[in-house]
């Protein structure tokens, strides 16, 4: 990489003092290793005193040609490879890529019925997934800030949903428990009582988290105000997610686009609003992923007062799937932002062409525009902000 | 330190001995008690920062070494280090990179000899005690900038930077905090300083609505000074890492880090004997026959725990914010605060 040339910090203000008060501007890597960066992220920044004068992102420390590899791997065998792409919702990663598929089967005739329990298993596992990789998100930022109990406390909860899962499928972050037609197994008895129990022991530990994190005066002095990313913004750099709805657009795929049976639920879709400093600021961010996490749970406590007793798990599927000539590209709401995939078939059993959208590497682009002018505490803060998974990010 | 004197007079060594020699040997004493104390002192905090730490996130913490609740995971920790490799930066500054730990240990140790844990129980009684307690105490800040300078990193020398601005920021509160205390006493011994607060609860100085103040800024100020949560940008492991001691292994990391306790330690217990009575009780009929080290140590220990209480609940400042606090918040409130105890004394006489 061929570093910018040295120059010198240009003065702050006009006057003998601050033209021979001369400052160079400092070259530093923000990672690959580093313990802000959450993965293998590379910053590279450019410093004037605490000030940043620009942050590039470098990625591909984590490339695994997991686009590459569809190319290889038949429709069914590929889902394993969505599990490595957002590795703390890797539930949400299956489903975007199973309804990808769907949608090609049902635009070649091949049209697979979900059946309506399964439908239900996957919004409720799908939800749970949502709140565990957004107590990951909390409990992670409340480190970047210096709070280390907070993480901890989300880490316990979180344990509680990943024992569900273990139970469900077998596997603790690795799941592949969709598949192309429905789900792979039933929900067990004995997890589905643990469901319920958590989402009845769950909102009193949101109320804690908040006493704890979300209102503490030296939590909010470091946040709001703090990495403002307006709509303009967001909107044309492509964030998604809380990294939008934080900047107040409301805008959901699950409302919006209305995939699956989400039309059958109440619930709201959380915007930042300024509550503490400027609409778009970290502390929106970091507030509408909780506030998702409540509707979350309203949408999993809906969904087992409605769900059937009992029924199929997955639709009649042919055992060797080939699509014909065709394209789809297909949009999930994941709890980072929308993952997009894009699914290019030529007649065989395997994928021509399998390109993924994916929601972090949009929502980090923006940390160039905003990262600069801000203090290296407050880049930290905003990185953290936007809620990063570097194994999307490089695929 | 008259103590050891007056011991080895008694046992007859004294025999023979130049005087000279004799307060030579008593001082030697005296500093392999302090030393030995800092050194398990620290070991001890270790232990509750993580037993505490381990408690307020809902674990455990060490379990294993020693059977009971891991109380010898300190000396465990103390022997890997010692047995780790002592690993040097390429290009580091070979002087400073070595004399930094030294100088941080050595700020914190210096300090513990004019602490007054009992009447007679003092290494020694300094008139100026507080004020060489502070003046040793900004030793340690050398060692940070010795450190993040010799390291050759950037991160440790942000590090460095911050720590050097908030340490000097913050000894400025500290010492006017405490000055209305020294006013009324009119001394800076720290030994006249607990003595002032014998009798009942409500003659220590944490009582009186003047002192309260003080007692309040210097606590907060003291965090700053020992750079704890939430004051702890020097090493902040969010931002840089580990700050100023990233580059440090074995035993060069081990003394920064017996540093950081004893530290923590020194002023808790300036705190302890400025505000909070010394080695008295509050109670004179108990203080008879409760051995003063023990109830000084015990009120020391209690600040310790809250600072330790308080670096797992609190997130960080900011660098800038942090800054403000000092020099907008706390300088001008205790200047006021002075200001006002002169104007009282003044009029009232």
């Amino acid at each position: 990489m061929i570093l910018p040339k040295l120059q010198h910090a240009p003065a702050s203000r006009p006057g003998d003092r601050a033209r021979t008060m001369k400052s160079e501007l400092l070259h530093i890597n923000m990672g690959p290793q580093h313990p802000s960066t959450h993965g293998v992220l590379r910053l590279f920044i450019t410093t004037d005193g605490e000030v940043v004068h620009s942050v590039t992102p470098y990625i591909g420390y984590l490339h695994r040609c997991a686009e590459k590899k569809a190319e290889g791997n038949t429709y069914h065998q590929y889902i394993v490879y969505t599990d490595r792409m957002d590795y703390l919702s890797a539930m949400n990663s299956n489903w975007g890529y199973c309804m990808a598929v769907e949608k090609l089967m049902e635009i070649n005739g091949m049209g697979v019925e979900i059946p309506e329990y399964a439908e239900y298993v996957r919004v409720i596992i799908a939800e749970l997934n949502r709140i565990a990789s957004h107590l990951i998100a909390f409990g992670t930022y409340g480190l970047d800030i210096g709070a280390m109990t907070p993480f901890f406390h989300a880490l316990r909860e979180r344990e509680a949903i990943l024992n569900i899962f273990e139970k469900v499928c077998g596997a603790r972050l690795m799941y592949s428990y969709y598949v192309v037609g429905g789900v792979k197994w039933d929900i067990p008895p004995d997890a589905l009582e643990e469901i319920e129990l958590f989402v009845k022991l769950f909102p009193d530990k949101l109320r804690e988290y908040n006493e704890l994190l979300t209102t503490n005066k030296i939590f909010v002095e470091r946040t709001a105000n703090v990495g403002v990313i307006d709509e303009d913004l967001a909107v044309a750099y492509g964030c998604t997610g809380p990294v939008l709805r934080g900047a107040g657009v409301k805008w959901d795929l699950r409302k919006d686009q209305g995939y699956s049976i989400y039309d059958r639920f109440d619930f709201e879709i959380p915007v930042g609003g300024g509550d503490m400093g400027t609409v778009g600021d970290c502390w929106d961010r970091y507030w509408v992923r909780m506030l998702e996490m409540e509707q979350s749970l309203a949408i999993v406590e809906q969904a087992l007062q409605q769900m059937p007793r009992e029924g199929e798990i997955m639709a009649e599927m042919p055992r060797r799937l080939k699509i014909p000539n065709s394209e789809v590209f297909f949009r999930s709401e994941c709890p980072k932002g929308e993952l997009g995939f894009y699914i290019l078939s030529d007649g065989g059993d395997v994928p021509f062409r399998c390109k993924v959208r994916s929601p972090a590497f949009h929502n980090l682009h923006v940390i160039e525009e905003v990262g600069a002018g801000q203090m290296i505490s407050d880049l930290v803060a905003t990185v953290g902000s936007l809620d990063l998974v570097l194994g999307e990010i490089d695929r | 330190m008259e103590a050891f004197q007056q011991m080895l007079s008694q046992a007859g060594w004294a025999q023979g001995m130049q005087p000279w020699a004799l307060s030579g040997l008593a001082m030697l004493f005296a500093g392999g008690t302090i030393l030995g104390g800092v050194a398990v002192g620290a070991m001890f905090f270790i232990w509750t920062e993580r037993k505490v730490a381990g408690y307020i996130q809902s674990r455990y913490g060490p379990m294993y070494v020693g059977h009971f609740h891991g109380v010898l995971q300190s000396i465990a920790d103390g022997v890997k280090l010692l047995l780790k490799e002592d690993i040097w930066p390429t290009d580091a500054d070979k002087f400073l990179f070595r004399i930094a730990p030294l100088l941080v240990f050595t700020g914190a140790f210096l300090s513990f000899v004019v602490l007054p844990f009992g009447p007679d129980f003092v290494g020694a009684s300094l008139d100026i005690g507080l004020f060489y307690a502070f003046a040793t105490s900004s030793l340690v800040v050398m060692g940070v900038i010795a450190a993040g300078w010799g390291s050759n990193n950037k991160w440790s020398l942000y590090g460095a930077m911050r720590g050097a601005a908030q340490v000097i920021s913050y000894e400025i509160p500290l010492g006017l905090a405490v000055l209305p205390v020294v006013m009324s006493v009119g001394s800076l011994n720290l030994g006249t300083l607990a003595e002032a607060q014998r009798g009942w609860l409500w003659s220590w100085h944490l009582f009186n609505p003047i002192f309260f103040v003080s007692f309040v800024i210097y606590l907060i100020s003291s965090l700053a000074e020992v750079n704890r949560v939430p004051f702890d940008l020097p090493e902040t492991e969010s931002e840089l890492v580990s700050g100023y001691h990233t580059e440090y292994t074995g035993m060069k990391f081990a003394f920064f880090f017996l540093g950081e306790y004893a530290d923590m330690f020194v002023v808790s217990a300036i705190a302890v004997s400025v505000f909070l009575g010394g080695w008295y009780t509050g109670i004179p009929a108990v203080d008879a026959f409760v051995p003063a080290p023990l109830v000084f140590i015990l009120k020391s220990v209690f600040l310790v725990f809250v600072q330790i209480w308080l670096r797992w609940t609190l997130p960080r400042l900011r660098v800038d914010q942090l800054m403000y606090v000092c020099w907008k918040v706390f300088i001008p409130l205790s200047l006021a605060n002075l200001f006002i105890y002169g104007l009282i004394r003044s009029m009232v006489g």
